[in-house]
């Protein structure tokens, strides 16, 4: 039971040292090559060569440093968010709390999936985002992290305006009311140390799921388009093609289930370690 | 009690109200335009005459009076025309309706007649190593992506043994049905019988304290039975909360696995709705689909409240 957190630090720190370290390979991720479709695993091709004749390895490589940097930006926007209004609905208390949270318990009620497909289908030149700005790259890849984020901070808000409101109660924080201490440093020296770990662990447990809702909505084509590599978007390709090439499937799904597992795994261990009562 | 059941459902109908401004302002902005698309079809069609449809369609008109004049046909139990179906909304809902609810129900069935033992074995042999095999399995569950685990499933069951078909239940009945329903239904099954065994352990490992627990060992009462008879049916009641909460997301949990098996399903038709430009179908799933998790979430409370005698609502 102990070692199982100890294993996903060592996978987490394996996958991302393995995808880190893709670009010093020299693999080129988007280089096609037409004449080697499906090619079978070679000392050129390790893992072999996909639909467009690209290397499979070097595009799983590419993808990671893809899937993992979406997920740690949207895993932070989401807790930066959920901390603001947790902090904000706890601190303030009254009717602001009570809006808050209720916009809160509403977001949870949302079905997640389909929501998000609405919006990464949307058509921003309707709200005049120039198309040159639509197709770069950035853009994407900003945008997936904003719909994410944009759902992904109810569980942190909940427990940060917990936090905020037992820490508001306590002796020291009125004291340090009473001397005169403004709102927003109470909330920066007080509160949010105290909020510290449970976030920690939150945003931990968090990034796993963000890589799941990623990759299905880039398997959905409504994600990390092509060229750019993702592990959801590899999966699509392969997906028309499972019957005559398999192996093309299996390594992008190999590589989310691992990186799940692992953060799960890590995020579960830092939960009992951090909490004396779990 | 009755009072929390109204303002639980006041509430719920305030976020239904408010997804549904949401949800139509973004259908909105989604790429093309029914005018459009009917000019597309029929590229004899005049600007006067497009010009006429859209008035007709009330399509001229600013998008918070088309809202108001939707929502009181809604109101009015008329949900409107499915363009890709080319049938009302109900019409074309219903079957995917039914076969979602068969997928869910079998998965959810499933995943509980082999996660609920799990978790009971994994409480009662706490911090040995089967219970360490049951946690890890466990969180492979929650970690697998869904479409990958089924696209393996098709991979090993349909083509590579051939033991059972791919996907699809169009224009089938009876054991052909079945058959279909074997693979998604263990994807689902898969990918949710981890959330439930790690309840199960922790809910029965949290009452391992307890005093009646302490008292019953006392009397002579063996360690199995009361694991089993006295601390499962404390420890099932924050099961039954989450077994609640499932059902909520019912309707659109299944929108990847439906996708990758062609289930026709509410999942499924509510991503054809939305990526097929079907403005009404889209609307009505997405929020059948909210209303479902609201009533699931008010039923994890009512079940917490009408199974334990000492919770008192309201």
């Amino acid at each position: 039971m102990r070692a199982l957190p100890a294993f996903g630090a060592v996978l987490l720190a394996l996958l991302s040292a393995v995808a880190l370290a893709g670009p010093l390979l020299g693999l080129d991720a988007e280089a096609v090559d037409l004449m080697a479709r499906y090619a079978p695993p070679s000392s050129e091709h390790p893992l072999g060569t996909d639909e467009l004749g690209r290397d499979v390895l070097a595009r799983l490589l590419a993808g990671g440093r893809v899937s993992l940097a979406v997920a740690a930006a949207t895993a932070l926007v989401a807790a930066a968010l959920g901390t603001v209004i947790g902090l904000v609905a706890g601190a303030v208390g009254g009717r602001v709390d009570a809006v808050l949270m209720r916009l809160t318990d509403g977001v949870m009620a949302l079905p997640l999936l389909p929501l998000l497909i609405v919006l990464a289908a949307l058509d921003w030149t309707k709200l005049g985002v120039p198309v040159e700005a639509l197709n770069s790259e950035a853009f994407a890849v900003g945008r997936l992290v904003a719909i994410i984020a944009l759902v992904g901070w109810t569980t942190v808000a909940r427990l940060v305006r917990a936090a905020a409101l037992s820490v508001k109660a306590r002796d020291y924080v009125r004291a340090a009311v009473a001397v005169g201490v403004g709102p927003v440093r109470i909330m920066r020296r007080h509160i949010l140390p105290n909020v510290a770990s449970p976030l920690l662990v939150a945003t931990t447990l968090s990034v796993g799921n963000i890589i799941l809702v990623e990759s299905a909505l880039s398997f959905l084509g409504l994600g990390v388009r092509a060229p750019l590599a993702s592990w959801g978007n590899m999966l699509t390709g392969a997906m028309d093609v499972a019957v005559s090439a398999p192996q093309l499937a299996l390594w992008p799904g190999l590589a989310i289930f691992l990186t799940v597992l692992a953060f799960n795994l890590v995020g579960d261990g830092l939960q009992r370690a951090l909490d004396p009562r779990g | 009690m009755t009072r929390l059941v109204v303002s639980r459902l006041m509430q719920s109908v305030v976020v239904l109200l408010a997804m549904s401004v949401v949800v139509y302002g973004l259908m909105g902005l989604m790429p093309g335009d029914p005018i459009d698309l009917m000019i597309a079809s029929d590229p004899h069609l005049s600007p006067l005459e497009a010009a006429r449809l859209k008035a007709l369609y009330g399509l001229d008109k600013p998008w918070t009076e088309r809202y108001l004049r939707w929502l009181g046909q809604v109101m009015q139990g008329e949900f409107g025309y499915s363009r890709l179906y080319a049938k009302p909304v109900g019409t074309a809902m219903a079957p995917a309706l039914a076969n979602t609810v068969l997928l869910m129900l079998t998965a959810l069935g499933v995943a509980l007649a082999v996660a609920l033992p799990l978790g009971i074995l994994a409480a009662a042999k706490a911090g040995r190593w089967i219970d360490g095999a049951i946690n890890l399995l466990a969180f492979a569950s929650v970690s697998v992506p869904t479409f990958w685990l089924g696209l393996m499933l098709i991979l090993l069951f349909a083509v590579a043994l051939g033991w059972l078909p791919a996907g699809g239940v169009d224009s089938l009945s009876g054991g052909e049905r079945l058959r279909h329903l074997v693979l998604p239904a263990a994807t689902l099954a898969m990918a949710g019988l981890g959330q439930f065994a790690r309840h199960m352990r922790a809910a029965l490992l949290g009452e391992a304290a307890a005093d009646y627990v302490r008292t019953a060992r006392a009397k002579g009462c063996g360690p199995l039975r009361v694991l089993l008879r006295h601390q499962l049916r404390n420890a099932l009641l924050p099961v039954t909360t989450i077994l609640a909460l499932e059902l909520g997301g019912l309707f659109s949990g299944a929108l990847i696995t439906e996708t990758v098996f062609a289930w026709p399903g509410m999942g499924r038709l509510i991503f054809e709705a939305v990526m097929g430009n079907d403005f009404n179908l889209a609307l009505s799933g997405l929020l059948l689909a909210t209303a479902m998790t609201l009533v699931g979430s008010i039923l994890a409370d009512l079940a917490y409240a009408g199974l334990d005698p000492r919770v008192r609502l309201g």
